[in-house]
Parts: C-alpha cells; sequence; structure tokens
C-alpha cells in the first residue's frame, strides 16, 4: 500500500494540514492507493490526531532531527514551499507536491519551487486547490531531477588559482 | 535615537571607501598560489550551511586548513560541519579544521537600522578574527555573517596585510534576486557564482557553472 507524506517544515501551516486531512482528501488518496499518511505538523496550534484502521494509518509528528527516512519511504511528498525540503525531495527522486502558503507570497522560497516546476521536476498547488490537484495531476510526468555538479565548482577553483 | 543618522553615515563612508580602495586595487595577477591553501568558510543556517558543505566535498586536500566561522547561536550548523569533517579524516589522514563562532549579525525580524548597528559591531569582531587566521581564500554563500567577514578580508588588504580571494556563490534558491548580502558582496568579491542562468543575465559580472550544490 502506497504511502503519503506531508511536511510543513520548522514553523506552522496549519491550513494545509487541515487540508490535506480533510474527509474528502482522505477519500481521494485512499482512492489513488494510498493507506497511510504521515504529517509532520511542526509548530500547528492543534494537531490532528492519529488513527489507524485496517484500511488506512495517519501518523503524526512535529520535529524530527531527519526527515531523510520518511521522505525514503514516501511514494508521494506534499510539502510547504521550503528549499531545503524540495531538494532533498527531488534529490531522492520522490514525486513532489509543493502547496505554496499564500500568506507567504513574497517569500523568496517561492522562487526556487516556481522553477522547479518550470523546469517539470515539480507541481504545485494551494490549499484550496490541493484537492483538485490530487486528482488530476499524473506524478510520472515530472522529470528526474539531476544531482548537482560540485565538481565543476572544484575544477572552476583549481583553474582561477593556478592549482593544476 | 539621536546617534543613528551619524551611525547610518559612518556606514555608507565605510561602504563608499572599501568600494573605492576596492576599484583602485590592482586586479588580481594571476600568478599561481602553491598548495596548501587556507580556507576560510562562512557557515549559516536556513540550508546555507548544507550548501557550502557540497561545495566542499568536492575540493581537494590542497584546500586545508578549513577555517568554519558560524554564529555563536548556530548548533546545527556546528553539527553538520563536525560530521562532515569527520567524514573527510577518513578519506584524508591530515584534514585540519578550526571553528570559530562569532555574534549573529542579523536577527530574521531586526529592523534595518538596528542591523547596520550590529553590522558594524559584527566587523569590529570580525576583523581580529580574520586578521588572526589571515585566510588565502574566503568562500561564503549569503548568511549575514559573511558581509562583515569579508569586509574585514578587504581591510586586511586595504592595509596591505594580507590578499585575500574572495568567492561568493548565491544560495542555489535564488533565481531571480539576489539574497542581501549578494547585493552587496557583488561588488566586493572577486569571483561571484551564480546558480541560475537569470541572474547570470542580471548581473553580467557573475559566473554560471550550472547547478553545482
Amino acid at each position: 500500500m502506497k504511502s503519503a507524506f506531508v511536511t510543513v517544515g520548522t514553523t506552522s501551516f496549519e491550513e494545509l494540514i487541515a487540508a490535506v486531512t480533510a474527509p474528502e482528501t482522505l477519500q481521494v488518496l485512499r482512492s489513488l492507493g494510498y493507506g497511510r499518511l504521515v504529517l509532520q505538523v511542526g509548530r500547528a496550534a492543534a494537531a490532528p490526531a492519529p488513527f489507524r484502521t485496517a484500511a488506512f494509518t495517519l501518523d503524526v509528528f512535529r520535529f524530527k532531527e531527519s526527515l531523510a527516512e520518511d521522505l525514503e519511504n514516501a511514494d508521494l511528498v506534499i510539502s510547504h514551499a521550503g528549499a531545503g525540503t524540495c531538494l532533498e525531495t527531488l534529490e531522492k527522486g520522490k514525486p513532489l507536491l509543493v502547496v505554496v502558503n499564500e500568506k507567504l507570497m513574497n517569500n523568496h522560497q517561492l522562487e526556487l519551487a516556481r522553477q522547479l516546476y518550470r523546469d517539470g521536476h515539480l507541481f504545485y498547488c494551494t490549499c484550496s486547490t490541493l484537492l483538485e490537484s490530487l486528482k488530476s495531476i499524473d506524478m510520472s510526468t515530472l522529470k528526474p531531477f539531476p544531482p548537482g555538479q560540485p565538481e565543476k565548482f572544484a575544477a572552476f577553483l583549481d583553474r582561477v588559482i593556478g592549482f593544476e | 535615537m539621536d546617534a543613528l543618522p551619524a551611525v547610518l553615515g559612518a556606514a555608507a563612508l565605510l561602504l563608499l571607501l572599501l568600494l573605492t580602495a576596492r576599484l583602485l586595487l590592482a586586479r588580481r595577477n594571476s600568478s599561481p598560489r602553491t598548495a596548501p591553501l587556507s580556507l576560510l568558510v562562512v557557515a549559516g543556517s536556513g540550508g546555507h550551511t548544507t550548501e557550502i558543505l557540497r561545495l566542499l566535498s568536492s575540493l581537494s586536500q590542497s584546500y586545508s586548513p578549513r577555517h568554519y566561522i558560524f554564529a555563536d547561536s548556530d548548533k546545527m550548523s556546528e553539527d553538520k560541519i563536525r560530521t562532515f569533517e569527520q567524514k573527510r579524516a577518513e578519506t584524508f589522514s591530515n584534514s585540519q579544521f578550526t571553528l570559530n563562532r562569532i555574534p549573529r549579525c542579523r536577527e530574521v525580524c531586526q529592523s534595518w537600522s538596528s542591523s547596520v548597528l550590529t553590522t558594524l559591531y559584527s566587523i569590529l569582531y570580525s576583523f581580529p578574527l580574520t586578521f588572526r587566521l589571515k585566510p588565502d581564500l574566503i568562500l561564503c554563500n549569503g548568511p549575514g555573517t559573511c558581509v562583515p567577514i569579508c569586509i574585514s578580508a578587504l581591510l586586511l588588504e586595504i592595509l596591505a596585510l594580507k590578499k585575500v580571494i574572495i568567492v561568493y556563490v548565491e544560495s542555489i534558491c535564488r533565481v531571480e534576486t539576489l539574497s542581501l548580502s549578494g547585493k552587496i558582496l557583488y561588488y566586493f568579491s572577486d569571483y561571484f557564482i551564480v546558480q541560475w542562468p537569470a541572474l547570470k543575465e542580471k548581473y553580467p559580472k557573475s559566473i554560471y557553472l550550472g547547478r553545482i550544490v
């Protein structure tokens, strides 16, 4: 059974938590074959209660030292627009749906999410379009994200400094 | 706060002075440096440390020792650096590094005027540190801390104490606009690297090598 992971980063994004745990959303997730939803809720005032039924499991936590394991175990990542999470998710080759916090519209972090969307590496939506996006988006059309090339930086530095 | 205009004036004057000095100083001669080359690395929270460690990961043994500078409140960066250096020591037996803490330059919600004051304070604090370490090269990617460090490195150069190469790598997060540190250090760095083509177009002096983190 597939698993979806939702992460809001170091602050809180209660609208996203509410949108993703709304009954209609859970139903759509189930119909898409997801049997497990894991929420990282950050500083949210009220966190939803975890539950486990035969067909569906909801796990909730606030913070963890590293999200690497949760990202690794996920078949779909739904995330805030934080650059660190976006890059880490794409590097692990996981399908990513970024949910833009409209209250932070001028945040420079959006620059990166928008560009990665233009380049076909992720999809993005807002809380109000999350349900529609989950129904209509075909994650298999996303392009793989090639790793960065620090060796090009090293070669450049060696050259300008005069190391051979 | 009556002293504020005077402080702002002094800060502007200092920047102007540095900029003039920068323009007047002869363009670096390209005489090759000899290894090893000591490196001053400015780390910082919010992904800066992760990015800069990735850049360091590909550098050869010739870049040693590595002197790390980070804000005294930034425990997370310290942990990441220690882990990185531990791993590196497994590959390179004579790997050397130091950890150096300085007061944080600009807290996230601080207003601009008092951030000028703390920046001046940070310059005063940074100069003895930069003077003591006398690095051959400074590598930074945008945390507020890197501005005073680079300015004190320029002071070293103006005082003819040491010629420091400043390499600035703008964060991968910056696609269309530079960070505040980037906007300032665009004028003071020897090599200003951006990671998206849109920035290269806007800032012609910058260098684009593709995505390097």
